[in-house]
């Protein structure tokens, strides 16, 4: 720099200095010692926790793990994985089917898809499940016929009834299949949400482009509106199955013997061992979500992306 | 859709004949439309030709826009009837009633129009390729290599053969809307509407949009496009109408209606875009 003005502190210089060395600052950086005291404090109680894991013997770790990993425990295990992903199955077909309804414009689908939310998202699961537990009382037998044959038979002058076949409900709603239903049809009302919720959030212009191309309305939901809404509605999806698998603990009350925390808390009334076995129930819950939590991770990146990410590596794994 | 679900229709409409009066491409007779108590079209009388290029122009709110999508059935009208390409938009005339069309119906006659939209509205799961063969594929169940075949030669007149599969977001606004376009002619319509075109555009894109639709006009496509630009109109359009307040104040060939405006309201239009 040969300018009078480059000097490097005057105030008054217009040159740029790039070619001058960084002269980086050299400050005492503020000190907080508020958040040492407060790490000091939560280290110390994190310890005291950490003791009394280990100290105190109601916890019986060896007894807890000699049985977390039992035959039944291990089946249970499967038995809540299965109704996890059964009911959530259930739960995002009946959602769509709602979420159609809710939007069709038909006055009767609108209100029959606003009671459906409106009941089971206002009952408990818990009700719920118990509740479907004893639906034979309501049901011995279900009969598949012809609707009211009791009023319009004797009308026309017929006898006999048109029911052509019939089924035990106990053998129909096993305890499995009757906690199943219920948080199928509970997880149907919350799907159904997320799912009008997807749906709206795709912009209107999207269909009105499709419309003036001369496509038909099923298929400008099948092709242009779902998979525009799924970007939206995938990620609380992933909440819901986490939440469906921690519920699945209900089906201990319908009762569903066969499923994971019927069968821990069985052990632990059977040997006295009660407190060991609710925390194998709390590991094998954390286990499980922690899978699917890492599984909603990657989904959520996947989808929560610009669209353009989404799209550069689409076309990149093209090449 | 809208509000209304029927078309009250006077007893004197229940008249008309089913075939439109004459045999230009699109003819409107008394066209009205009602968003609730605001009227927005407040009877539009006109016919487009066949190969005719008719730009609208007016100020916002004139109607311009909702007219337009009356003519594909986007808007139902609430009195009056259009006609394209000899038919009845949106309803069957027999023994001097009005039916109206099932949605398959009303698909039918909107894919022989094509639309293009002031905010583009291409596909975005979908790519450039997968935009364009969209509705032959589903809607006329081409081939996929025909559709294909067709698309790549769309892409090509609109300058864009080598953005097949890229995503419309990794395009400019002006690429967008040509993609758009070419998505609207593979479904060889005879007519396209356009709906403001190049508004939503930087201004340094819109010629190369314009120049597309320049070459469509050259090419014998009828068109009505609503538009701001009056140099385009100028040039391509063959008439020029000047609505507002949902009524079409002004009607001519567009050098004469632009240079010569007859009514005041044209001319307080003209001196604020011009």
């Amino acid at each position: 720099m040969t300018s009078p003005h480059a000097s490097a502190d005057g105030p008054g210089s217009k040159e740029p200095t790039s070619d001058r060395p960084a002269d980086p600052i050299a400050a005492v950086p503020v000190r907080y010692p508020e958040r040492w005291v407060a790490a000091g404090v939560v280290l110390v109680l994190a310890a005291m926790f950490v003791n009394m894991l280990i100290t105190n013997p109601a916890f019986n770790w060896p007894f807890m793990f000699e049985h977390m990993f039992s035959d039944p425990v291990v089946n249970g295990v499967w038995v809540t994985l299965s109704a996890t992903v059964l009911s959530m199955i259930i739960g995002i077909v009946l959602g769509v089917i709602l979420a159609v309804m809710r939007l069709s414009g038909n006055p009767v689908l609108v209100s029959v898809a606003w009671l459906y939310t409106w009941f089971f998202r206002g009952v408990p699961r818990l009700v719920l499940a118990v509740l479907f537990g004893n639906i034979a009382i309501l049901y011995a037998t279900i009969q598949i016929g012809l609707p009211f044959d009791n009023y319009w038979m004797p009308m026309l002058g017929l006898e006999g009834d048109a029911r052509f076949f019939e089924i035990d409900v106990r053998t129909l709603l096993s305890g499995y299949m009757a906690g199943l239903l219920a948080l199928a049809l509970s997880e149907g009302a919350y799907m159904a949400e997320i799912i009008r919720a997807g749906l709206q959030s795709v912009n209107k212009g999207q269909s009105e482009a499709a419309q003036a191309l001369g496509m038909s309305r099923g298929k400008i939901m099948r092709r242009i509106t779902l998979p525009q809404a799924m970007r939206v509605v995938i990620p609380p999806t992933g909440n819901e199955t986490i939440a469906m698998l921690k519920d699945t603990a209900l089906l201990a009350y319908v009762p569903v013997t066969i499923e994971l925390f019927y069968q821990l808390q069985a052990i632990g009334t059977r040997t006295y061992q009660i407190f060991p076995m609710l925390v194998a129930a709390c590991l094998w819950y954390l286990a499980i979500t922690s899978v699917l939590m890492v599984g909603q991770y990657f989904i959520e990146r996947r989808f929560s992306r610009s669209e353009r990410g989404v799209k550069d590596r689409i076309v990149g794994g093209r090449h | 859709m809208t509000e209304e679900n029927h078309i009250p229709v006077g007893e004197g409409a229940v008249e008309t004949a089913d075939a439109p009066p004459t045999d230009a491409l699109v003819v409107a007779e008394d066209v009205r439309k009602n968003f609730g108590r605001l009227e927005v079209l407040k009877g539009i009388d006109l016919e487009v030709r066949r190969g005719e290029v008719m730009c609208v122009v007016g100020p916002s709110g004139s109607g311009k826009s909702t007219f337009l999508r009356c003519i594909n059935h986007l808007e139902k009208l609430t009195a009056g009837r259009l006609w394209v390409n000899g038919e009845l938009m949106g309803y069957r005339q027999k023994r001097g009633r009005l039916y109206e069309l099932r949605d398959s119906e009303i698909s039918a006659q909107r894919s022989d129009i094509g639309m293009v939209f002031q905010q583009f509205n291409l596909f975005p799961h979908l790519t450039v390729l997968g935009n364009v063969i969209e509705a032959p594929l589903q809607v006329k169940r081409v081939p996929k290599a025909k559709a294909t075949e067709l698309a790549m030669e769309l892409l090509e007149r609109v300058g864009l053969p080598d953005k097949a599969n890229a995503y419309p977001e990794q395009l400019s606004g002006g690429q967008q809307q040509r993609v758009a376009i070419a998505r609207a002619l593979a479904m060889e319509p005879s007519l396209m509407l356009f709906d403001e075109p190049t508004s939503a555009l930087d201004p340094e894109l819109v010629g190369e949009v314009l120049d597309v639709m320049r070459d469509l006009a050259r090419g014998g496509m009828t068109m009505v496009v609503v538009t701001h630009e009056m140099g385009f109109a100028r040039e391509v359009g063959d008439s020029l109408i000047f609505m507002d307040d949902g009524v079409v104040v002004e009607t001519g060939a567009p050098s004469e209606v632009l240079s010569n405006p007859r009514h005041e309201r044209t001319r307080a239009f003209l001196s604020k875009v011009i």
